[in-house]
């Protein structure tokens, strides 16, 4: 492709952007819950150029300073320092990368090792099927947070292995939908005719029964951004998810009961407040992906 | 009917029999269970020890059949922070737990049901969507983030209510509501979904059509059917609850099993882990079990289908 018809091309799609936007504004598209998440991940990008202080290291002639308005504030430690001196709002914009980061892999690993599985076992069937779908009622039994909880405590914190355990616990909702897809995919013509057409089995299932499931895949991992990182943010609070001194929001509430009692509000409502935006805009954004593009999951 | 008992009770058992696996196999994978269950800052001869008293040279599968066999006898070791046997320690801290956990449903049923009748009743006017927007902001808002708060205001500022500890109804109130938070959020949706659809019923046209005054039409043909599906969720959150209060009970020190299973982590007490995780997930799977075959006796449909 040469260079001119490139650069007509993304005229065209910016030149369309504003009627596009005016279309999902009318399909009551979550302008602002969007705009939030996307500002986060900018913020997770940018941390180094965003932050004013280093997040890790304190001055601890500066403990518990309050943020900024308050008396004793200062403009350099905008939202206040906490017990070892640490600039807040630092930590809170570093933080954005550790639970970007959780829940970005968390979901794209559960969902693969899920949508996988799922596929395997709706499109082969039989004694397969039976295999799979027995071990993942199994594993659905088994509670999710004390099975994360047992896993942390026996592996160590880190946050690789944060990712690990919590896709280990989270992929079986994906298996269960898309099987269930997979199941009335599989009879459709374009299927059939391709079996006669002599496509082998991994053929069809990556060609032909992927890209029909996986608008639910990807509205089920966003509805399930929002668990996983209050997920990671509790194992983080108890001590066996993101190991400190690392800037994560779960870690800083716990390091924020420390001041509780003094009535230091800043280190717990602050790191919280991000939390909550962050889970309630995700799942925002997920209720709107279901409604729009999968009337199976309506009911979930 | 028979047969379909039979059936569940299979799944169960696989369920159980995983769950021990996953747990027996996780340790052993993830490094010397030596290390696990000998006492932090072993010497290399009491880990020896250890090896020879849990037969850890011994093939895999023997090794099961003797981790089973004493999961069968309710033996699940020793304490080494508290020197006493596991199972009854997890025992002793029950009651506490079961307690919170009442509490807390009780908090989210008066939350809950009325809100979602309101909302079911109301269906998209102005107070479904207030009913929307907290139900959002209940599954939001992470339970031990909602305990810190209340325990800012209502004890650092307010200084109405004590922040951690037990023994009195005061104590019960900011657990009670920061677990059940959530829970009433679920309850809400629940009850508006089963609202609505009992709203949309022959019984229910036929009661209007014969002129009953809207109010009675709510309160005795649609609430009654709409609560069963409420209620059964009822029970299965309650054994939820108590197991994913883990979080809340470390953030009021409230002495049930939760904060046990923490403390075991914190003081590195394996056998507690160890015991807390195997009795949570057996619980969970026994409700499980209790609410299909409830299901089955309440709807026969179901008995057929798998």
């Amino acid at each position: 492709m040469n260079g001119t018809t490139a650069n007509s091309r993304f005229a065209s799609t910016v030149l369309a952007l504003p009627s596009r936007l005016a279309f999902l504004r009318a399909e009551g598209f979550p302008l602002i819950p969007s705009l939030i998440l996307l500002t986060i991940m900018l913020v997770a990008i940018f941390a180094p150029v965003l932050a004013p202080h280093n997040p890790e290291v304190g001055v601890l002639g500066d403990r518990f300073r309050p943020p900024a308005w308050q008396t004793n504030g200062t403009a350099d430690h905008f939202l206040g320092t906490d017990h070892l001196g640490r600039d807040v709002l630092s930590r809170l914009i570093f933080g954005a990368r550790i639970s970007v980061v959780v829940g970005l892999m968390v979901i794209i690993v559960a969902g693969a090792i899920g949508t996988a599985l799922g596929i395997i076992s709706g499109y082969l069937g039989r004694w397969v099927d039976q295999a799979i779908m027995r071990i993942t009622d199994a594993w659905l039994a088994m509670p999710a947070l004390m099975l994360a909880i047992f896993l942390a405590a026996i592996v160590g914190p880190g946050v690789s292995n944060i990712i690990i355990i919590l896709a280990a616990v989270w992929w079986t909702r994906y298996a269960r939908v898309i099987r269930g897809e997979v199941l009335s995919v599989r009879e459709r013509d374009f299927v059939r005719l391709a079996v006669v057409a002599g496509c082998s089995k991994w053929t069809i299932m990556r060609k032909h029964i992927l890209p029909n499931v996986i608008n639910s895949a990807i509205v089920l991992a966003t509805l399930q951004l929002g668990q996983v990182i209050i997920a990671e943010a509790g194992l983080s609070f108890l001590g066996v998810g993101v190991p400190p001194p690392l800037p994560a929001w779960g870690l800083m509430l716990a390091d924020g009961k420390k001041g509780l009692m003094a009535g230091y509000w800043w280190l717990t409502v602050l790191p919280g407040s991000c939390i909550m935006l962050m889970v309630l805009s995700a799942n925002l954004l997920g209720d709107w992906l279901r409604v729009k593009f999968d009337p199976q999951l309506r009911q979930l | 009917m028979k047969k379909f008992i039979l059936k569940r009770l299979g799944l169960a058992a696989i369920s159980l029999f995983l769950l021990s696996l996953t747990i027996f196999l996780l340790i052993r994978i993830s490094g010397d269970p030596a290390v696990l269950l000998a006492e932090p800052g072993a010497s290399a001869a009491d880990l020896e020890a250890i090896r020879n008293q849990f037969g850890l040279n011994r093939p895999l599968w023997i090794q099961y059949v003797s981790f089973i066999s004493h999961l069968f006898r309710a033996d699940f070791g020793q304490s080494f922070y508290y020197r006493t046997d596991v199972f009854e320690l997890y025992l002793s801290r029950l009651p506490a737990s079961l307690m919170l956990a009442a509490a807390a449903m009780v908090f989210s049923l008066i939350i809950g049901i009325p809100t979602g009748i309101v909302a079911a009743v109301r269906v998209n006017k102005w107070q479904d969507s207030i009913g929307k927007i907290f139900a959002l902001l209940g599954l939001s808002m992470p339970s031990f983030w909602v305990g810190l708060v209340m325990i800012l205001f209502f004890s650092v500022y307010l200084g109405w209510l004590p922040s951690s500890g037990s023994g009195t109804v005061l104590h019960l109130v900011m657990p009670a509501i920061a677990l059940g938070w959530v829970f009433a959020a679920a309850h809400m949706r629940l009850t508006r979904s089963s609202m609505l659809e009992v709203l949309g019923s022959e019984y229910v046209k036929l009661a209007r059509l014969k002129g009953l005054p809207e109010a009675l039409v709510i309160s005795k043909h649609a609430f009654k059917n709409a609560l069963i599906p409420v209620l059964t969720l009822a029970g299965v959150n309650l054994v939820i609850m108590v197991n994913t209060a883990v979080i809340v009970e470390t953030v009021f020190a409230w002495p049930g099993v939760g904060r046990l299973l923490f403390e075991g982590i914190a003081f590195r007490d394996f056998p507690i882990v160890q015991a807390s995780i195997l009795l949570g997930g057996t619980m969970i799977v026994v409700v499980n079990l209790v609410v299909d075959i409830l299901y089955a006796v309440i709807d026969p449909r179901i008995r057929y289908e798998g």
